[in-house]
């Protein structure tokens, strides 16, 4: 089994506001990031496929078809836009970092040809990453 | 859903290698440098991941605010700009990075209730790290 990982970069704006909650839970909960005008960060995606080494094309997976999916499915839906009003799975879910992974998880899960979705990790900053295998 | 995330926090600290253990000669020839009588310093940089579900209201494994604080609290104000060789953890254990990790995986595993520790990494220079899992294997 070899792992092959595929980086791409975007920028993005959100907030977190839950509407159960009231104002002041939201402001304690969220702090700075329940500001409802939104603030940005560029995000760095990576995602890890899995697969054995096809003995033709000495291949796990082919990284045009991957950069092509992630491009499709991720950067065209998220890149330079406002989470929260313009990706479906945020109108109704907070975008926080682990949302994100899971949401991108979902969006690639099914489009991969060959090779196994193993981890998606999502950078909101360098000093903070969310990763989701998948799991439950 | 079960989630990981991972928080990066940077801390500097002084020590000094050398084995009680060991001779001057031997002590010279296992840590070279490091073992220097006046030590020397790092910048730190601790990673720890930790894990849970996804909750549903704050859509977070943990809040930050909680992590952040609780790091910088038993951690970072612990470490940051002290001699590693001082500190009673150290007193009959050599600071190298690997029994620092091995501490400060102690300390967020017996103190942090709102997520479940999955491993500390910590990072000496740019060029070395080690991770500490527990007893637990590194799976990933």
């Amino acid at each position: 089994m070899v792992y092959l990982t595929r980086k791409a970069e975007f920028s993005a704006s959100h907030y977190y506001h839950n509407p159960a909650f009231t104002p002041e839970e939201n402001r304690r909960v969220f702090g700075k990031c329940n500001n409802h005008n939104g603030h940005g960060h560029n995000y760095t995606l990576e995602v890890t496929v899995k697969g054995e080494v096809d003995p033709r094309s000495g291949f796990v997976v082919d990284l045009k078809q991957l950069k092509e999916v992630m491009h499709r499915e991720v950067l065209e839906a998220m890149d330079h836009r406002f989470l929260n009003k313009e990706v479906p799975e945020f109108l109704h879910q907070i975008p926080t970092t682990e949302n994100l992974a899971i949401a991108i998880w979902q969006r690639l899960v099914s489009k991969l040809e060959h090779a196994k979705l193993h981890r998606v990790r999502v950078y909101e900053t360098p000093d903070l990453f969310v990763d989701y295998y998948g799991e439950a | 859903m079960k989630a990981h995330l991972s928080r990066r926090y940077l801390f500097s600290a002084s020590h000094r290698l050398h084995s009680a253990a060991m001779s001057e000669e031997e002590n010279q020839s296992t840590y070279g440098k490091c073992n220097n009588p006046y030590g020397h310093g790092h910048n730190y940089i601790v990673e720890v991941t930790v894990s849970g579900p996804v909750d549903e209201k704050t859509g977070m494994v943990c809040n930050l605010i909680d992590l952040d604080g609780f790091m910088e609290r038993e951690v970072l104000s612990r470490y940051g700009h002290e001699n590693l060789n001082t500190m009673e953890e150290f007193a009959k254990e050599v600071p190298t990075t690997e029994n620092l990790c091995i501490q400060i995986y102690e300390i967020v595993h017996r103190g942090f209730r709102f997520a479940h520790l999955e491993r500390v990494r910590l990072e000496e220079t740019m060029m070395n790290s080690f991770e500490y899992a527990g007893e637990s294997l590194l799976l990933r």
